[in-house]
């Protein structure tokens, strides 16, 4: 059970999210959207969604230094173990708050709003559950380890991160978490898989390149693609 | 000079009588789908009126089009790139599916699957946005024909505006107001705003000949295309989530056809043509600091077709000849650069937009000769310009910025030419006063008159394809490239074959006998010489 969740777990949620990934930009690439649904309501998610995407932005920040800064690294900052603890917890918190908020503000806006309700699809419910599921199971791993210096993840839980992407897993390291991080890191990774197969694939057309291309683009006709469309493989015409 | 070509539109609003036809025309081609249920790429509006969607002209609400910054370079004036990206995760300028109409469909099965019952069944209007029974309140057409002016026509920005400078122009009262249509799609800008708000690089000007389309397939759905377009025709498809839009029927236009709106037209108003400018002023012509000299700076980036410098740099630049020529005997660039008749619409959102209108005198005809005076003489139309009952500065806040002249010059021109032609359908000879009070020339309003009112179909549409030198391949590529009959055992194959009847012979390559371009000369030329 060790090795399944967390040897062989972690693996298959990364296989099957850089897989979706390029299986969406093969074959989907017209399904790649954020699927706003803006245009029903508005005034409830100009509130929300800004909550909510600046909130997980923080977590995601938080998890990366959580996980991939080892603790050596900070102690050469002179950020001591007591300080580390409470920065966590009280950004950790702030950012999870805001992230609660925001996405609990989305789930009642697409529950009461008819129209954003009715362009709710079986997927998408599924989505929040799993999103909900994890922030939520996180923010309650967090707070109920307060006392002292809190659960130390970073003896545990981040050592077997790192271990996950030098391909030398060291499940050992998890039987001791406690349950609720244990849940917090399953339901994560299920996350994970589920991106490229979910609406949550637009977290990876972040245009940044905005930034640096010029305002107006001009596209040029290739000139090899002139006249029909070449047939595709399996719809050739009859009799040709 | 960096020329380049684009295919323009001219719409003459004197003849437009609101019939919607191209509307739906262009409707059922384009928008018929779900998602789109609220969307007319191309839809007419009555002036003054709010337009489609509301108050669309209110661009300190949606923020639509260009603006000068403090050091006078031109920014998108809903914010630049940094902006839009920090706000991507909402967008607070969009406009909601209610801002345009909630569209609707009716319960038609009642009528027929009602049980029986004392009452007779009817047919309720159903939402297609929420599904749920619905009142009707507002559609892309609401305020048609002045519908509800009194209560509402305040609400027209333009009206808004010219309250504050000439409170007693605009008047709804029955017999003291006035309205006109104002068919729109998409203006394809020579300075796209759409293109530039586009955060994932998914809007394009086409090079070739500056039609504006958006790549569905790297459209991620950010809608910030909707809000950086100030005549708000970019449309969010609801049920894709990908930004759709007008495509000037770029399929249609490659082969040499005119665009839906324009071949349905029943006022035949619509032109098309190519219109030559040098790409190299666009920014700068954009950028001009007075609003009023926008028009005078857009006429400027334009480039004589007649001029041989121009010729010759086209030809660098790869533009065909084939485009070029159209360039000379364009019906548009004889509107807006030779003519100067046509104006365009909202040149202040600095957009350069490429579809022009000329302004409607009609209604001054009419209302001259109610008066008992001669409605066609040129003294008294000249002298009723000023006192139309469309404004002059309603006009010009929606064509010049709020310049008066430019359309005061336009009407004076068509006032002449009604003088001057019906002069010489009355067998009199023309006063050449008439002609040079509006600054023309007898021969320029006789050209302005064929074009305008005679308005035959190959002069109102002058469109080259898209690919000349391949034009053959094109026309070619319908057919297929053997015989269908030429399958082993059928018919075709008859006893042919490397010992049969036609044995070591090659078969003919097969050529159709007529092009498309032939075909249509036929058709539609008048008479037999022409064909």
């Amino acid at each position: 059970m060790t090795v399944l969740l967390w040897g062989a777990l972690p693996y298959v949620a990364l296989a099957l999210l850089v897989a979706g990934l390029v299986w969406r930009y093969r074959y989907d690439k017209y399904g790649w959207t954020t699927r706003s649904s803006q245009v029903y309501e508005s005034r409830l998610l100009n509130i929300a969604s800004p909550v909510f995407h600046y909130g997980i932005l923080f977590v995601l920040a938080g998890h990366l230094v959580g996980l991939f800064v080892p603790v050596s690294w900070t102690e050469t900052f002179g950020v001591d173990e007591h300080a580390y603890h409470l920065m966590s917890l009280y950004g950790g918190t702030a950012a999870g708050v805001l992230t609660v908020a925001g996405v609990g503000l989305l789930v009642y806006r697409r529950r009461t709003r008819a129209p954003v309700f009715r362009a709710t699809t079986a997927n998408d419910k599924a989505m929040y559950l799993l999103l909900l599921g994890a922030i939520v199971l996180g923010m309650v791993a967090k707070l109920t380890h307060t006392g002292g210096n809190g659960y130390d993840y970073r003896s545990t839980i981040a050592p077997w991160a790192r271990g996950l992407f030098t391909l030398r897993p060291e499940t050992g390291l998890m039987t001791g978490v406690p349950v609720l991080y244990q849940a917090h890191a399953v339901v994560g990774m299920v996350l994970i898989a589920f991106v490229p197969y979910s609406r949550l694939v637009h977290m990876f057309s972040a245009p940044v390149q905005y930034l640096f291309r010029p305002y107006v683009v001009y596209r040029t006709r290739d000139p090899r693609r002139l006249g029909p469309r070449p047939e595709r493989r399996g719809w050739e015409r009859l009799g040709g | 000079m960096r020329p380049m070509a684009q295919i323009a539109m001219v719409m003459n609003l004197d003849k437009c009588i609101g019939c919607h036809t191209c509307s739906v025309t262009c409707k059922q081609a384009w928008t018929n789908r779900r998602g789109m249920e609220y969307v007319w790429f191309n839809n007419v509006e009555t002036r003054p009126g709010q337009g489609y969607p509301r108050r669309y002209e209110d661009q300190e609400k949606w923020r639509g089009g260009w603006e000068l910054n403090r050091r006078g370079a031109l920014t998108l004036k809903a914010g630049g790139r940094f902006r839009k990206l920090a706000g991507i995760f909402s967008n607070p300028r969009l406009p909601e599916i209610k801002d345009y109409y909630e569209p609707w469909t009716y319960e038609y099965r009642n009528l027929t699957d009602a049980p029986l019952g004392d009452d007779y069944p009817v047919a309720r209007p159903v939402s297609s946005i929420t599904g749920e029974p619905m009142k009707i309140e507002w559609s892309s057409n609401w305020d048609d024909n002045l519908g509800g002016a009194p209560a509402y026509g305040d609400l027209d920005p333009m009206v808004e505006r010219l309250r504050q400078e000439a409170s007693d122009k605009v008047r709804f009262a029955y017999e003291q107001t006035f309205m006109f249509y104002l068919p729109r799609i998409c203006e394809h800008c020579l300075n796209p705003s759409c293109v530039a708000s586009c955060p994932s690089g998914a809007m394009y000007k086409r090079a070739e000949d500056g039609i504006v389309l958006v790549d569905q397939d790297h459209c991620r759905g950010w809608r910030m295309c909707v809000t950086g377009c100030p005549y708000k025709k970019v449309y969010f498809n609801h049920a894709t989530g990908k930004a759709e839009k007008c495509t000037l029927c770029y399929p249609r236009i490659e082969v040499g056809l005119p665009t839906v709106c324009s071949e349905t037209c029943v006022g035949r108003l619509r032109y098309l043509g190519v219109l030559l400018y040098d790409a190299d002023k666009v920014t700068a012509a954009a950028s001009v600091p007075d609003d009023k000299d926008l028009y005078e700076a857009q006429l400027g980036v334009f480039l004589d077709p007649d001029d041989p410098k121009v010729l010759r740099a086209c030809e660098d630049a790869g533009i065909p000849r084939e485009w070029t020529e159209a360039a000379r005997r364009s019906p548009v660039h004889a509107l807006v650069s030779r003519y100067r008749v046509a104006l365009p619409l909202h040149p202040e959102y600095r957009t350069m937009p490429m579809v022009w209108y000329i302004p409607p005198l009609s209604p001054v005809v009419d209302a001259l000769s109610a008066t008992g005076h001669d409605g066609e003489d040129a003294g008294n139309l000249f002298g009723a310009i000023d006192t139309l009952r469309i404004p002059l500065e309603y006009l010009a806040e929606m064509f010049t910025a709020g310049d008066t002249g430019p359309v005061r010059a336009s009407l004076e021109k068509l006032a002449a030419m009604r003088s001057h032609m019906r002069a010489l359908n009355l067998g009199e000879t023309p006063d050449p006063e008439t002609a040079s009070a509006a600054g023309m020339r007898p021969a320029d309003i006789e050209a302005l008159y064929r074009l305008l009112a005679i308005a035959k179909y190959e002069e109102r549409y002058v469109i080259p394809t898209a690919a000349v030198g391949d034009a053959r391949r094109l026309e070619e590529s319908a057919v297929p490239a053997g015989c269908s009959l030429d399958h082993p055992g059928g018919p075709g194959m008859g006893g042919d074959g490397p010992f049969g009847r036609d044995s070591g012979r090659r078969r003919l390559p097969l050529v159709s006998v007529e092009n498309f371009h032939l075909l249509r000369r036929r058709q539609t030329s008048d008479d037999a010489e022409e064909a």
